[in-house]
């Protein structure tokens, strides 16, 4: 339970962490708010030779509404979301899945750009990335979700690449996000978001692939006129998930078909 | 004070952080120690190359076995006299030699100057191994021609012992029906909030040894480094300072300890060594691990006849210290609170490749209670009865007590009646059964489970233990001495870490010396200024402990009032004691408080004869154990979509004969019975099939309920003195893990009756019961 050794470096601007990134070369990662980075050094199972902490950097905890978006700045914590009536006003679903993340430590430490940059199958704030085609902000460039998750743990990032912010649309039309987990301070066994935007409906899975999942052929069904129940009913179409020890495949695809048919059902009572 | 609702007076302390837990702890010129682990679950070790380890910044030494032969005697103690027809019991030695057994051996220490500097060198030893076959499913390990989890053992049969108790065949003639049910009982984690820590000083030039160990029975440890390190018991000195529970897997020495120890001695400084929580799962014993075939043989009319039980228990790769004694009480208790005409059972212990299995809280009690309340609710099943009817037919009525149960356990004095009734009317029975039958109307499934148990406690009446328990007596033991200026200091020989003995001990000290509470002082966990004891562990601190301390109290006494007496110029048979105070019968205005009999007892002028001081000593072994009780309700639903449980009540209605102290009784309910679900929804410990590592390796695979998910609990009770102690208790730390998995269970299966399923597994996970209920569909 004792980390392997490593080098520590605070940046005070996005730049500085930029190139302290690339000084100390691909094996060196960013310390946000820490909570699943620590935990794994803890157990060696990742072993950085460097942290570069983003901590100081002030300008990256906003959250602003221009233009019918809504920026998140990366080192937003999840309490600040799930307290803030901006988001709370112009994306609903994103402060209510502030408030399911983790417990009150990691609420209070976890950010928005780490969850993003972890991509951890089980991430809650993916799946609405990628259902609501947000646009992650890099000190490089502009990245769709749909382009930036690609494996577990992986992204489109590159090695001295910072997360600056994630751009989400306005959607305060009926939503749903059902967590299903077997303990309050819990991942997601699986994780169904349902968001009406512009008169159609987005759907997001969580936890049913390596990377966030957007069940496009339940979204079409709905389009057509089906019943929740009924268009949900494809919500496991294609899927192909891994089991553990908390639940085997077979039980998230059909946990992806319910709770699917409930987060619609529920966003629209 | 006693029965006073009074808060613990550990807490300010312990939750403000100011205890002192043995890594608090610093001695001048200590090392760390680091444990090199088995990454193998059975293999023989071909060779361990410290070479690059040696280099690692910080290194003290590194031993290994070879290092430690000839500086640790022999090896674990079990309690073999448990095992009666003892098949193979394999030495433990506290470090692999030649091969490994289980995931998690050690096979090497490094020693080093700071805590990671270990760490770092441990990771650099490089062990080269020769696998062996590995032995994981025990239900295969025990088929003749398994796999052998020691390649030198003769096969994997720890023991295969039989309990009969009546004539079983002649029961089962009797009955109108006979259900079967296998009922497994998971491996669990302990899982103390604190990790085990141990700092061992050894000191050349007195030969002595100074250890501080986060354990629940610091005079057990000394003995055990007694005969381990061969330096005398009085050369030792054991300190359990604060301890951050123990549930059970802190009550035997451990490997670290001789480890620790002979590493000291080895290397000439103070060793410390720190549990990960990773080496904790790993390396700390496990709790249950066992497989239960049962057969239950009922009338029509729901009495209960016969129960036939096999038990198959998982020991690990070495029998626990306290292995067997698990599976002895879980048949001795097996009949429950039941007249059974005839209960048989076997035992069967059985080795694999995994860490050993020894006792968590409850010990085999939670076993007996979950197999019997589910072999209950079986037969009334199957009879079509309430199952709450089917229990009140088959209790003893309170007049039958001293009650021998089947297996031939004498039962102090019971009410089961009225602990069932109190419950049924706290959860509102009737209506719920009427609720239950409209929601099922509506396609929801609600459920109502009872676990009406009964556990032995107060451990243990020498006369009953010894022939088990390796001949300990089993005895426990205070020093009650009242100071020159009234104030009093009680050493006793069990240990708190958690069950708020600090507090309870002192209010049965004010109340029998009428003396303030706040200034009785208890002092337990150093050797070094306590009587020997056995320790903190099945209930029994309070009902064997206790009732030593009102002992020691009642001796002061005696003396104080022939002080009194001379005092007064009365006889002593005049005089009376009275909430502290002393006086002549019908003259209470003249009177001699306690305090000023402490002070005459150190001074000039006592009666002729009499020595000074005012302490006494009480070794106490008691006539029988105690025999707790109660009635435990849980109410559930079951989403049948998703095969979640919400539990959506839970009512405790517990039985512990007299109560010190309602607070902390209702604490250990509450923490008893968060254990309780935590093993019937949640927990199990994995191991792979094919390799024999821990699956279950941290916290991150391994789900402990937390405030989320325990529900806010109707406590209530009734109280049946014990009638073989003084004080009337019987126990109360293990009564809520005892009775909750059976209530929980029994809870889901009726939820789910409706179905036609009849028994659900631990853990009841969503995704088994959901493929239950899609395999009962079909």
């Amino acid at each position: 339970m004792i980390p392997a050794a490593f080098e520590y470096a605070r940046a005070s601007s996005v730049e500085e962490a930029s190139k302290l990134l690339g000084k100390y070369g691909e094996d060196a990662k960013v310390l946000a708010g820490g909570h699943s980075l620590i935990p794994l050094m803890r157990l060696r199972l990742a072993q950085p030779t460097a942290l570069v902490d983003i901590n100081g950097i002030k300008e990256l905890d906003h959250i602003t509404e221009r233009g019918g978006k809504l920026h998140v700045g990366a080192l937003t914590r999840h309490v600040t979301i799930q307290n803030s009536s901006v988001v709370k006003d112009k994306l609903p679903i994103l402060a209510e899945v502030a408030g399911e993340v983790g417990d009150n430590q990691v609420r209070n430490m976890g950010t928005m750009g780490g969850v993003i940059a972890h991509a951890d199958a089980a991430g809650d704030y993916p799946t609405l990335a990628l259902m609501l085609d947000a646009e992650v902000v890099t000190n490089q460039r502009t990245i769709r979700a749909r382009e930036f998750f690609k494996d577990l743990f992986t992204t489109a990032l590159g090695p001295d690449e910072v997360i600056t912010e994630v751009v989400f649309p306005v959607a305060n039309g009926p939503h749903k996000y059902i967590k299903f987990r077997r303990r309050l301070f819990d991942w997601a066994i699986v994780g169904v978001a349902a968001q009406k935007i512009n008169g159609d409906w987005r759907i997001g899975l969580t936890n049913v692939s390596t990377t966030p999942v957007r069940a496009t052929a339940v979204e079409e069904a709905l389009k057509k006129g089906a019943k929740p129940e009924e268009a949900a009913q494809h919500a496991s179409d294609g899927l192909d998930p891994s089991g553990d020890l908390r639940a085997s495949p077979e039980y998230k695809k059909h946990l992806a078909r319910v709770l699917t048919k409930r987060a619609v059902q529920q966003a629209e009572s | 004070m006693i029965g006073a609702k009074i808060h613990r007076r550990e807490d300010p302390k312990l939750v403000t952080g100011h205890g002192t837990y043995v890594d608090d702890i610093q001695q001048t010129g200590m090392v760390y120690m680091s444990v090199v682990r088995s990454a193998q679950a059975h293999a023989k070790i071909k060779s361990i190359d410290i070479t690059e380890a040696s280099k690692s910044p910080g290194v003290v030494a590194i031993y290994a076995a070879r290092d430690f032969k000839g500086v640790i005697n022999g090896g674990l103690p079990v309690t073999e006299s448990l095992i009666a027809d003892k098949k193979y019991v394999p030495n433990q030695f506290p470090i692999a030699e030649t091969e490994v057994v289980y995931f998690g051996e050690p096979v090497a220490v490094v020693l080093a100057d700071e805590r990671y500097q270990a760490s770092d060198a441990a990771e650099k030893v490089q062990v080269d191994y020769d696998p062996l076959p590995v032995v994981v499913d025990f239900e295969k390990a025990m088929q003749k021609g398994s796999q052998k989890s020691h390649s030198d053992g003769p096969d994997n049969i720890a023991w295969d012992v039989e309990f009969p108790g009546g004539d079983i065949e002649a029961a089962f003639k009797e009955a109108d029906v006979v259900v079967k049910e296998r009922i497994i009982q998971q491996r669990v984690f302990p899982l103390s909030m604190e990790p085990r820590t141990v700092i061992a000083n050894f000191v050349p030039f007195t030969n002595q040894l100074t250890m501080w160990s986060s354990t629940q029975v610091p005079h057990f440890v000394r003995i055990f480094m007694c005969f381990g390190l061969g330096v005398p018991e009085s050369q030792i000195r054991v300190i359990a300072p604060d301890v951050g529970g123990g549930f059970g897997s802190k009550l035997r020495p451990y490997p670290e300890e001789y480890l620790a120890a002979a590493a000291s001695k080895l290397s000439g400084r103070p060793v410390k060594w720190v549990e990960g929580r990773t080496e904790n799962l790993q390396a700390t014993t496990h709790g249950r691990g066992h497989i239960f075939d049962i057969e239950v043989a009922a009338k029509k009319d729901g009495t209960l006849l016969g129960l036939k039980v096999t038990n198959l228990s998982d020991n690990g790769a070495y029998v626990g210290v306290f292995g067997a004694l698990q599976s002895a009480l879980a048949l001795l208790l097996a009949p429950g609170c039941y007249k059974w005409k005839a209960v048989h059972g076997r035992t069967v212990g059985i080795l694999t490749n995994k860490m050993s299995t020894d006792p968590y809280r409850g010990a085999g009690r939670p076993e007996a209670a979950h197999l019997v309340e589910r072999a209950v609710d079986l037969a009334a099943h199957e009879l079509k009865m309430d199952p709450a009817d089917v229990r009140l037919k088959n209790f003893p009525a309170e007049n039958e007590f001293p009650f021998t149960n089947a297996l031939g356990m004498v039962y102090d004095s019971g009410a089961y009646a009225k602990t069932l009734e109190k419950a049924k009317s706290l959860v509102g029975y009737d209506e719920l059964r009427k609720r239950q039958a409209e929601l099922r109307k509506k396609g929801r499934y609600m459920g109502i489970g009872w676990s009406t148990y009964v556990e032995i406690c107060g451990v243990g009446p020498s006369a009953a233990t010894a022939h088990v328990s390796g001949n300990l007596s089993l005895v426990e033991s205070s020093v009650v001495r009242v100071h020159p200026t009234g104030s009093v200091t009680v050493a006793v020989g069990t240990h708190s870490h958690g069950q708020g003995h600090e507090t309870t001990f002192a209010q049965i000290v004010a109340d029998t010396l009428g003396v303030p509470y706040e200034v009785v002082e208890v002092h337990h966990g150093d050797t070094g200024d306590t009587p020997f004891g056995y320790g903190t562990y099945g209930s029994r601190s309070l009902a064997v402990g206790g009732v030593s301390i009102y002992k020691s109290c009642q001796k002061v006494v005696d003396k104080a009032k022939k002080i009194a007496a001379h005092a007064l110029e009365a006889a002593e048979e005049d005089v009376v004691f009275d909430q502290g105070r002393f006086h002549v019968k019908g003259s209470p205005d003249k009177a001699k408080t306690m305090g000023e009999i402490a002070f005459a007892a150190h001074l000039p002028g006592l009666p002729e004869g009499m020595e000074a001081g005012l302490e006494a000593v009480t070794y106490f072994d008691p006539p029988n154990f105690t025999w707790p009780f109660g009635a435990h309700v849980c109410v559930t639903e079951v989403d049948p979509e998703t095969g979640a449980v919400e539990i959506q009540k839970y009512v405790a209605v517990d039985d512990c004969g007299n109560v010190i102290n309602p607070m902390i009784v209702d604490g250990q309910v509450h923490g008893g019975v968060a254990q309780g679900i935590g093993q019937a929804l949640f927990e199990e410990v994995q191991y792979a099939e094919d390799t024999g590592q821990l699956k279950t390796g941290t916290l991150l695979d391994y789900s402990i309920p937390g405030i989320g998910e325990i529900p806010s609990m109707d406590l209530d009770r009734t109280v049946t003195p014990s009638p073989t102690n003084d004080l009337g208790v019987k126990g109360v730390g293990e009564a809520g893990t005892i009775a909750a998995s059976a209530a929980v269970i029994n809870s889901i299966v009726d939820a789910l009756s409706p179905f036609g399923i009849k028994h659900v597994d631990m853990p009841a996970s969503p995704d088994r019961l959901w493929k239950q209920i899609q395999e009962a569909r079909k």
